[in-house]
């Protein structure tokens, strides 16, 4: 099997990235995913608030893929499901595995990476205690709840203030389940702003900051856990312990890039991310392998993983058109103080039009504070924030003509 | 309806003697307390196949250790068990602990252990580059594995099975009574009649031996807690990492698992309640603490699960194999902590030993065969194997469990053997969905369905791992009488 591109992953990224390949004149491009149905986590998803940026309505996550997956179907898009890619070469040929087809050898001249994140477990994060059933991630209690049509839990106590912990804690309510706590490690949450209003405050759930979950307890099913106040170094302090009897713990203690196939290859990846380092084109350290969304860094809103897998579908074209440029004058991008990561890493001047939008997350919570920007360690730009924080991405638009022939380019808090 | 002999407990130890016992004409049954075997000690331990320096000479732990593994290479081979016999390393820190690896040196020679050497440290590092800087030599012995302890006891269950023995699960013992023939055994479902009782209980041995005679030795659970890291970490060790030995134990190990994992603990702790298992936050902090101390650059990041594992010492120190006085035809195997799992198929050898004392010769089972069917490895398969095998069935095609890349196939196919899985961590003990970095995330839900559908079940009923462990709501609700 021969094809122009690949793409692994029918999530959001892989859709977008598909259908600009697509709109920009690839014809040959398959899509692999290992699901039974396109759309990846969207599917689970059936709350709304997706597409606010992209299409300015308020959309639910199935609704915000079928629109995809409709256009991916206009424009003749073949796609395989329940199929799982098993190898990844660095000349890009991969083995994927379906009951239908059996092994497929298939040869592509581009790939796009687009295999999304997972969820960081109990065992990540050293939870000690008992291990019964009734601890669950919240994306798989998701499933269950969304998808399988199943409840996991009647008393919940939610550990982590993420996304999909905030949003799990309104669904469960919903459904009739008695969410006591929502607990986050950290003084702040690391979700948006508009889910700690919509899905914990509008239900009076509780959220204690800077608390953890130090037991659980019960044999079989869980019986309860026991929470405790921890301090600025995130210890434990002796004496604030609460026990609080429940029968489920719904973790959403972070997300990981899901890179496999990344470390298959050998890319070159990003300690900060947890995914591969990226330049402008999206394409990572081989050429004609390109990554987008999920995989390269942990996204907050939908929107901008389809911008950024555009960005990418985009690439391959180039790529696969010769028209990527691999001159050497790359300028890098610097995370500097109160940055966690940019992406991308890399920035070829000469592969941008006009100009380029780089995403970055903050470390901390900061109050009217300002992005600064450097070119080559002079001061360049100033960007005023009343409200920055680590759940909420933020972004800076560069335009190419100030960068060209600069050997780095750095953003910082002040 | 009569059996021969009973064995209680489907541990390591019971399924061991299982096995051994199908080799003869015997009707055997094995009663174990929970629904799946392998769920007490055997579940949780460090899986080493020790090569038996340890024991003191003259002891039976020393004699069974040595002889059980010179015994596992060809058995993991029948058994189609994977294991590895990657050697060991015990680590002297100064001059004190390179004594104490003297006289294990000398302790394995009169034991018979082979090849054991002495190292010094430059040595030592070309056997294991990662170990500490301020190691100054290291016993190394050759002939020691690793294997998955629970994946061995569920292959001995399972031949024994086709060789014809019975297994009962969720049978408890709530008493024995003798009677003329043999004994008669009350369980949680029922009762049966057996000429010979082999005790292999573990933690609950002393229990079961005090239904039948006079307390002659009493269990102190001793519970050790483990760190189970990425398979990214699991070339940090090539061999099993020992520290030197203390009262408490064999210390803090770090090694690889066979499946590639890296392992580090245990700890070692006497707990209250036999069947404690809980993880602390001080248990695993010192196990962090000791591992670190043997091997550099352990990326702590990448655990992905801790679990506790209890070991049954007695107050007689030394392995208890006997037939118990007054009380003919009823074997004790008890005390089976460390080497344990190494000992196991010296263990079965030397209890069908002392049943032929009371017995006479036993009848050899003409039908017996020693070899397992083979399970399928999918992602251990050449390309064009597994094209072959999606070929003949396409569930091998689906892959249900992305981090370890396990199908649907061989989930189906571990149901459905003897000794099968009926529960979720049965099916990640058999086939390892669910063992990787995202612990089943992604594939509880799946694996659910298969179970389901297999088991012919409601997939309500599916549990996580002992009897009531339900994982979704309405089930365990009712079984408690909650209700709405």
């Amino acid at each position: 099997m021969n094809y122009d591109l690949v793409v692994i992953g029918g999530g959001p990224a892989g859709l977008a990235a598909a259908i600009e390949a697509k709109k920009k004149g690839i014809n040959s491009i398959l899509i692999i995913d290992r699901d039974k149905e396109l759309g990846g986590i969207l599917n689970q998803c059936i709350h709304n608030g997706f597409g606010l940026h992209i299409f300015n309505e308020e959309l639910t996550g199935p609704e915000y893929a079928d629109r995809f997956i409709k256009e991916l179907e206009a424009l003749n898009i073949e796609f395989k499901l329940d199929t799982m890619v098993i190898t990844l070469e660095e000349d890009k040929s991969i083995i994927a595995i379906n009951p239908e087809d059996g092994l497929m050898n298939i040869k592509s001249r581009a790939v796009i990476l687009a295999m999304g994140c997972r969820e960081r477990t109990r065992g990540a994060i050293h939870i000690p205690g008992t291990r019964p059933a009734g601890v669950f991630t919240a994306g798989t209690a998701q499933r269950f709840v969304n998808i399988e049509g199943y409840m996991v839990g009647k008393e919940v106590v939610i550990l982590g203030s993420g996304d999909i912990g905030l949003i799990m804690a309104r669904r469960m309510t919903l459904e009739g389940a008695v969410v006591k706590a929502v607990v986050e490690l950290l003084p702040y949450s690391g979700g948006l702003k508009r889910n700690i209003v919509q899905c914990l405050d509008d239900f009076n759930i509780p959220l204690l900051l800077s608390h953890t979950v130090i037991d659980i307890k019960g044999k079989d099913r869980v019986e309860g856990v026991t929470i405790a106040k921890v301090d600025e170094k995130r210890r434990t302090i002796e004496g604030t312990e609460k026990f609080i009897p429940c029968d489920t713990l719904l973790l959403s203690v972070g997300l990981i890039p899901e890179n496999e196939l990344s470390k298959m290859v050998n890319l070159d990846l990003d300690n900060s991310t947890g995914g591969p380092v990226v330049n402008e084109s999206m394409e990572t350290s081989i050429g004609g392998i390109f990554a987008c969304g999920n995989v390269v860094h942990v996204h907050d809103l939908v929107d901008w993983v389809t911008e950024e897998s555009k960005r990418a579908g985009k690439g391959a074209v180039k790529y696969l058109k010769n028209q990527l440029m691999l001159q050497k004058d790359t300028v890098k991008t610097y995370a500097g103080y109160g940055i966690k990561y940019i992406v991308p890493q890399i920035i070829r001047p000469s592969n941008i039009e006009k100009d380029l939008e780089v995403f970055m997350r903050v470390t901390d919570v900061f109050k009217n504070r300002e992005l600064v920007i450097k070119i080559d360690n002079k001061e360049f730009k100033r960007i005023k924030k009343s409200h920055l924080a680590p759940g909420e991405m933020e972004s800076a638009n560069i335009n190419v003509e100030d960068i060209k022939g600069a050997a780095e380019i750095s953003i910082e808090v002040q | 309806m009569i059996y021969d002999v009973a064995i209680i407990g489907g541990g390591i130890v019971g399924t061991a003697i299982a096995r051994e016992l199908s080799k003869y004409k015997l009707r055997t049954v094995l009663l174990e307390k929970e629904n799946d075997i392998s769920l007490g000690a055997t579940k949780a331990n460090s899986g080493v196949v020790h090569a038996g320096y340890d024991p003191k000479y003259g002891s039976l732990k020393g004699k069974l250790n040595v002889l059980g593994n010179a015994m596992y290479e060809s058995l993991c081979k029948e058994l189609d068990v994977p294991f590895k016999k990657i050697g060991s390393l015990v680590l002297g820190f100064n001059e004190e602990e390179m004594k104490v690896i003297k006289d294990l040196y000398e302790n394995g020679i009169k034991l018979g252990v082979p090849n054991l050497q002495i190292l010094d440290k430059e040595a030592a590092m070309k056997v294991e580059p990662n170990i500490s800087d301020k190691v100054i030599g290291a016993l190394y012995a050759p002939t020691a594995g690793i294997v998955g302890p629970w994946e061995m006891a569920i292959a001995l269950m399972e031949n024994a099975m086709d060789n014809g023995v019975e297994l009962k699960l969720n049978n408890g013992v709530t008493n024995i009574e003798k009677n003329r023939e043999g004994y008669k055994i009350y369980t949680s479902e029922g009762k049966i009649n057996t000429k010979y009782i082999i005790n292999a209980a573990g933690i609950f041995a002393d229990e079961i031996h005090n239904m039948v005679a006079d307390p002659c030795f009493k269990i102190i659970p001793r519970k050790g807690e483990y760190h189970l890291l990425d398979k990214s970490e699991g070339n940090k060790a090539n061999t099993v990492i020992f520290q030197c030995p203390t009262e408490k134990g064999k210390g803090v190990l770090v090694l690889p698992t066979v499946h590639g994992n890296l392992i580090i603990g245990p700890n070692s702790e006497i707990i209250e309640e036999k069947d404690d298992v809980t993880t602390t936050q001080k248990g695993l902090e010192y196990v962090r603490h000791l591992g670190e101390n043997s091997v550099k650059e352990i990326d702590l990041s990448k655990v992905i699960t801790s679990f506790s594992g209890i070991r049954a010492k007695t107050s007689r120190r030394d392995f208890i194999i006997e037939e118990v006085k007054g009380a003919e035809g009823f074997i004790d195997v008890a005390g089976i902590d460390s080497p344990g799992l190494t000992a196991a198929p010296a263990i079965a050898e030397y209890v069908v030993n002392l049943l032929e004392k009371r017995i006479g010769k036993l009848e050899k089972n003409e039908e017996f065969n020693p070899n397992r069917r083979k399970v399928v490895r999918f992602m251990e398969l050449t390309d064009d194997e597994k094209k072959e095998i999606i070929n003949q069935n396409p569930k091998y095609g689906r892959v249900i469990c992305r981090c370890e890349n396990i199908t649907e196939g061989e989930i189906i196919d571990i149901i459905h053997r003897n000794a099968g899985a009926t529960t979720v961590d049965g099916v990640k003990r058999r086939a390892r969905p669910g063992s990787g970095r995202c612990q089943g995330g992604f594939c509880l839900p799946r694996v659910m369905e298969i179970l389901a559908r297999e088991t012919n079940k409601d997939i309500k009923d599916i549990v996580k791992d002992k009897q009531g462990s339900y994982i979704l709501k309405n089930q365990w609700e009712n079984i408690d009488g909650m209700g709405d």
